[in-house]
């Protein structure tokens, strides 16, 4: 019997008897043995108010004895009859109790869905042709399931606001609203931002920002994911393109120590939107809107297409094994003292690696990486504005990145460094070399996935893939590894800098042999006692935590909090 | 004109804050009752005075606004008539009231949608609108006009010559 | 009673039993402390001093009272929901928000005695252990607000509120909360989000039981008016002998409000049970009006299902199994429910054959279409979908099959939401169509069938195959 064991309770859902722990909310108890049971309002992250009623589900219970009955007897298993209870119990608040039976399926329930569809969408506005939302909508998804098919409401719909610009990046169309509250509570509960709001009452209820305020806060854009139907639109993604036509790219945001999860939606080649991927060790569900829309440059005119070569003042068109030939034979008549190499925590672990062999191949003294330290902002944006800078320090043993810098610029002022490779790194614009300083080198080699002031000093420039057109990990502040997954190719003939720099290797007669991110990885693997026993694979799309590093990320320490309470599920 | 609270209402205000030792948003009704009672009715800067007052989001303040028909956003007549529309009054000829409240002051209703309960006179003397339930149904028509309580209300002349 | 006068005109009916109506009209009476010291007024106070906390809930348990508010609850058993083992704040919040169409109870005993509610508040919280009450009154009271807070200040002044009142360590504050026009804040989760300042969206329960997270998340008891003054009597003679007044499970009196098509409406506090509907229309409300016939009766206010004039009610089990016409039936909250609907509010509206049944049911569907606070699907979409059926019923523009529709409709809201409205609002509905559905389908054109449809209805339907 399930009073025996203190954590886990009894519960029976659709006949097949389950334990779960206790405090389980009964939704997620459904879920967990494939029983979805449809909903608008809930959401693990959030508090549960409630209030859309979809998840309904028949519920019941041991029977209570009247005073003087018998108490029920056990079956065969040890469970007690279940007394099922007329009125539907929603699923989303309450938390599992032992022998609690659950039906996901059967008249009541059914008879419940089909009748908050109908309700839902008696004042709703059957634009989904013109609607954004359409493929993804859960409105639309579940009236094919649980609808009626054909209305029975017969009355004028109620007016509400459409078209309304709630702030910078987003648009709120009322009438399509169905004020499940998600978006106020989102701004409320984790943005710290409550600016939204329900004004009027009853049926004429509507979201609304007070006038003048806007939704503005770096988080904003969560409330479109989060909204179940087409009330919240993103400016940026509004009318682009049908959700049904992209392709879907598992991977990791890099434009902060933190490494938020990411999904890139793509179509040919080209990236429409970015959105948060669940990870609870991350970034919860959620991302900053800074990051989510830092992707237009991705295919802007600005970038690097081929390898080139400086002839004279200007640059002219190369293919890669001119380029890295050329590369190669000046590198190749300098000293191991004379070069100096300046990599980017942009890379990723397999391209630092790359990196590391190269360095050595010449026997090159100055090695680092342009450092991004900056300030937080008390959610997911961390302090260190570069990805990776945990695995800079581990694969290529930099103690205090960004400490040689200075030295290096020294020895190119005083001559004694004659060659410089900078890889995806802008040294002009974001390390204090001046375009002067880089003209006295004898050779200057540089990967950049954009044209810039770097390139434009630059012997020989080579384009490199940017992170969403490469596969390889990275270690984020708090010591995860976490992998990148190529969503797009590189326009022209751009290439993933560890390709870049395994020619090079190759190309000085160094060694031979990686063909993959993953093959580099069984090195990494192989040399780095961190990265002993892990693969390519079992890294997953969640990561897993390699190195300590005391570092946290304080929205999911606020989330713990939440949980600890009860207040979310998590 | 410029938007300013009375020091004595202020006053008033600060008094009313108090008996919610546990939160400060607790007071939102009874400032915005000072604030209405004062002016009138709740304007932007009201609102947003309140919100200011209370340590509150302007949408915290707005949510509450609109939630209460007894809170207004539009500048109501001298006396303002709430007649009870509810079953017992309605029966009692409660619609009838109204009716002939209109004539007698002049109100064109024909503009009241839910968002505009409120008609008012061409004259600005008398403004109108409907209630629910004003729980006084053993004595209707019943009507409010201001804080008065009208009960059983039959002569419309009688009752408006009051507030003349 | 005896020895009290009352003002002439306003003399209680015989059959009437005045307990918390007792100075209601009464002769030379005022809301004045003095008065109502005069009258022995705070010696209940007194007297509750003198128990245990428990004592006094186990007199209250004793007596059976049930709450007056609408569902019946007994007072004692919910003040027994307080967390054993509670270390937080314990609020208690008297519930003056009037607003069940066809009451008016409370706002006599506001007006005209509000000592006697500060009474029973200050002995129910010492009971409960709150030291911070309120009194949740609607803004429609206006005058009613202010003979409150004049009456605390009285108490204030007398040391029956305050710190260590009447030297008995226990400390009290009351406050009176206006509300502003929400019915939907007589459900006490709503009451409760109200007075924290929000919306008045009823909370979920579970978790949200006032009595163990209430107001501010702490324990919290609401009582209704009527309630707390029955607590000051129950004190007063005790729980055993207040029950003997009133009919076993449904004791004490209770105040019952007559509205709608009666020679004399008014209220009339009686033993609970020991009067008939008949008797109540008949004898305490002077019949119905010249020449006119019982049509139906909404018994409890109106979210109560409607009785019809000419059912037979079976009620009791076995060989207790009676038939009783509308008129037999005991205004008492058993009887009640056993007919079917509820003894509610106490409020009772009487309509006779002059009345369209269309007419009142979209009268009703047009005050819940208005009062819902639209937190939750069914009830926010369901309400004003009904008014704008009935209103349709109303102008002759209906077709049969909407009479269909309209009970779906009010189906898929009972028992659905996240708080009794959404019963409160569909129960017109579903007992009108049960019980007058040739009436409303007289209202109707059978032509109009497929006449009407809502061209985005149209849209809709193809939209989604």
């Amino acid at each position: 019997m399930s009073e025996e064991k203190t954590d886990l309770l009894d519960v029976q859902i659709d006949g097949e008897w389950h334990q779960f722990p206790k405090g389980t909310r009964m939704i997620e108890a459904c879920r967990q043995v494939g029983a979805e049971v449809p909903h608008y309002c809930y959401h693990p992250k959030l508090t549960s108010p409630g209030n859309c009623r979809m998840c309904l589900v028949e519920m019941g219970m041991p029977p209570r004895p009247r005073p003087g009955d018998d108490p029920p007897e056990p079956d065969e298993s040890g469970h007690l009859p279940i007394a099922w209870i007329p009125r539907p119990a929603i699923a989303c608040a309450n938390t599992i109790a032992p022998n609690m039976g659950i039906r996901t399926t059967g008249a009541l329930t059914e008879e419940c869905r089909r009748g908050v569809m109908e309700l839902l969408l008696a004042n709703h506005p059957l634009d989904c042709p013109i609607c954004d939302q359409a493929g993804e909508c859960r409105l639309q998804e579940f009236s094919v399931e649980h609808g009626k098919g054909k209305s029975r409401f017969r009355e004028q719909k109620v007016k509400k606001p459409k078209n309304v610009d709630v702030g910078p990046r987003i648009r709120l169309d009322d009438e399509r609203c169905i004020l499940c509250s998600r978006c106020i509570r989102f701004s409320e509960e984790i943005a710290d931002d409550p600016v939204l709001g329900f004004t009027d009452r009853g049926s004429h209820t509507v979201l609304s920002v007070y006038p003048g305020r806007e939704l503005a806060n770096n988080y904003s854009l969560n409330t479109v994911d989060i909204c179940p139907v087409g009330a919240l639109t993103s400016n940026d993604f509004r009318f682009q393109m049908r959700v049904w036509f992209m392709k879907e790219t598992p991977t990791v945001d890099t434009n902060c120590g933190t490494g938020c999860n990411i999904v890139v939606h793509s179509r040919q080649n080209k990236i429409y939107r970015i959105t948060p991927r669940r990870n609870n060790e991350v970034n919860s569900d959620w991302m900053p809107d800074s990051h989510r829309l830092n992707y237009h440059w991705i295919d802007s005119e600005a970038r690097l297409t081929d390898p080139l070569i400086r002839e004279g003042n200007r640059h002219r068109v190369a293919d890669w094994s001119e380029a890295i030939a050329v590369a190669a034979e000046k590198l190749s008549g300098l000293e191991g003292g004379e070069i100096a190499i300046i990599a980017s925590a942009r890379m990723t672990n397999e391209e630092l690696l790359m990196v590391k062999r190269l360095a050595k191949h010449f026997g090159a003294d100055h090695l680092d990486i342009v450092p991004r330290q900056g300030e937080g902002d008390g959610y997911l944006i961390s302090a260190d504005g570069n990805p990776n800078t945990n695995g800079a320090k581990l694969v290529l043993g930099l103690k205090k990145p960004g400490s040689r810098l200075a030295s290096i610029r020294k020895g190119i002022q005083k001559g004694s460094i004659k060659g410089l490779v900078a890889l995806q790194e802008n040294l002009v614009d974001d390390a204090d070399f001046s375009p002067e300083l880089l003209d006295k080198l004898d050779f200057f080699l540089t990967s950049y996935p954009l044209a810039n002031p770097t390139a434009d000093a630059a012997d020989v420039v080579l384009p490199g893939a940017c992170w969403a057109e490469k596969s390889g990990t990275m270690i984020n502040v708090t010591g995860r590894l976490q992998r990148l997954n190529k969503a797009v190719d590189g326009p022209g003939q751009t290439l993933e800098p560890w390709e870049i720099v395994r020619d090079l290797v190759q190309a000085t007669g160094g060694e031979n042999g990686v063909y993959t991110a993953a093959d580099i990885f069984a090195q990494l693997a192989g040399e780095i006692p961190e990265f002993e026993g892990l693969t390519w694979g079992g890294v997953g799309d969640l990561g897993l935590p390699l190195i300590e590093t005391g570092e946290t990320i304080p929205l999911l320490e606020r989330e713990k909090e939440r949980i600890a309470k009860g207040l979310v599920v998590g | 004109m410029s938007f300013k609270v009375p020091k004595t209402l202020e006053k008033e205000i600060d008094e009313r804050v108090t008996h919610y030792p546990v939160s400060k948003r607790s007071a939102v009704m009874p400032v915005l009752h000072a604030l209405q009672h004062h002016f009138g009715y709740l304007s932007e800067e009201s609102i947003e005075w309140a919100a200011t007052k209370l340590e509150l989001e302007p949408i915290q303040v707005l949510e509450v606004v609109t939630f209460y028909p007894g809170f207004r956003q539009s500048a109501p007549g001298k006396y303002h008539i709430r007649v009870c529309r509810t079953l017992s009054c309605a029966m009692a000829g409660g619609y009838k009231l109204m009716e002939s409240l209109c004539e007698k002051t002049g109100i064109d209703r024909s503009g009241v949608t839910h968002h505009n309960p409120v008609a008012v006179s061409p004259d600005g003397k008398f403004s109108i609108e409907f209630a629910e339930c004003l729980a006084s149904c053993g004595t209707g028509p019943v009507c409010l006009v201001n804080d008065d309580f009208h009960e059983a209300v039959s002569d419309v002349d009688a009752l408006l010559n009051q507030y003349s | 009673m005896s020895g009290i006068q009352y003002q002439s005109g306003k003399e209680p009916h015989p059959r009437e039993h005045r307990v918390v109506f007792k100075n209601v009209d009464r002769e030379g009476w005022d809301p004045s402390i003095k008065t109502y010291m005069g009258d022995g007024g705070y010696a209940q106070l007194e007297k509750a001093f003198g128990m245990k906390p428990q004592e006094i809930t186990d007199e209250v348990k004793k007596g059976g009272l049930r709450g007056r508010g609408g569902a019946g609850f007994p007072a004692g058993v919910k003040w027994g929901f307080i967390p054993p083992n509670n270390e937080k704040p314990v609020y208690l919040i008297c519930n003056a928000d009037e607003s069940e169409p066809g009451t008016f109870k409370d706002r006599y005993i506001i007006h005209q005695d509000p000592h006697q509610i500060l009474e029973g508040m200050i002995i129910s919280c010492f009971a409960v252990g709150a030291n911070l009450a309120y009194i949740y009154i609607r803004e429609e009271f206006p005058e009613g607000a202010r003979i409150l807070e004049k009456a605390i200040e009285e108490a204030h002044a007398k040391g029956f509120l305050g710190k260590d009142i009447l030297g008995s360590g226990f400390d009290l504050e009351i406050y009176v909360h206006r509300g502003a026009g929400a019915y939907i804040c007589g459900e006490e989760t709503g009451l409760i989000e109200s007075l924290e300042g929000k919306r008045a969206y009823p909370r979920i329960k579970p978790p949200y039981f006032p009595a163990a997270i209430g107001l501010y998340l702490c324990p919290t008891i609401v009582n209704n008016v009527e309630t707390l003054c029955h607590v000051k009597h129950i004190i007063e003679v005790g729980g055993e002998e207040w029950a003997k007044t009133g009919t076993p499970n449904n004791t004490g009196t209770r105040i019952l409000c007559v509205s709608g098509d009666v020679r004399k409406p008014g209220y009339f506090e009686v033993e609970v049970g020991k009067v008939t509907l008949g008797e109540l229309i008949d004898d305490l409300c002077g019949g119905l009006k010249e020449g006119r016939k019982l049509k139906a009766v909404i018994p409890g206010g109106s979210s109560a299902k409607v009785l019809r004039a000419g059912e037979v009610f079976k009620v009791g089990k076995g060989e207790n199994e009676r038939e009783l016409s509308i008129e037999d039936i005991p205004m008492d909250f058993d009887t009640l429910a056993a007919c079917g609907s509820m003894a509610g509010s106490g409020g009772v509206i009487v309509i006779d054959d002059s009345r369209s049944i269309g007419w009142v049911l979209n009268n009703i569907n047009a005050f819940y279409a208005h009062e819902s606070c639209g937190q939750c699907t069914p009830c926010r979409e369901g309400t004003l979908w009904m008014k704008k059926i009935t209103d349709r019923v109303v102008a002759g523009n209906a077709s049969p099959s909407d009479i269909d529709t309209l009970d779906a409709v009010a189906r898929n809201i009972d028992g659905r939401t996240i708080c009794a409205f959404g019963e409160a609002c569909a129960w017109p509905t579903e007992s009108f169509i049960e019980k007058f559905r040739d009436e409303l389908i007289s209202d109707t054109d059978p032509e109009l069938e497929g006449a009407i449809v809502n061209p985005e209805s149209l849209v809709a339907a193809t939209a989604l195959k």
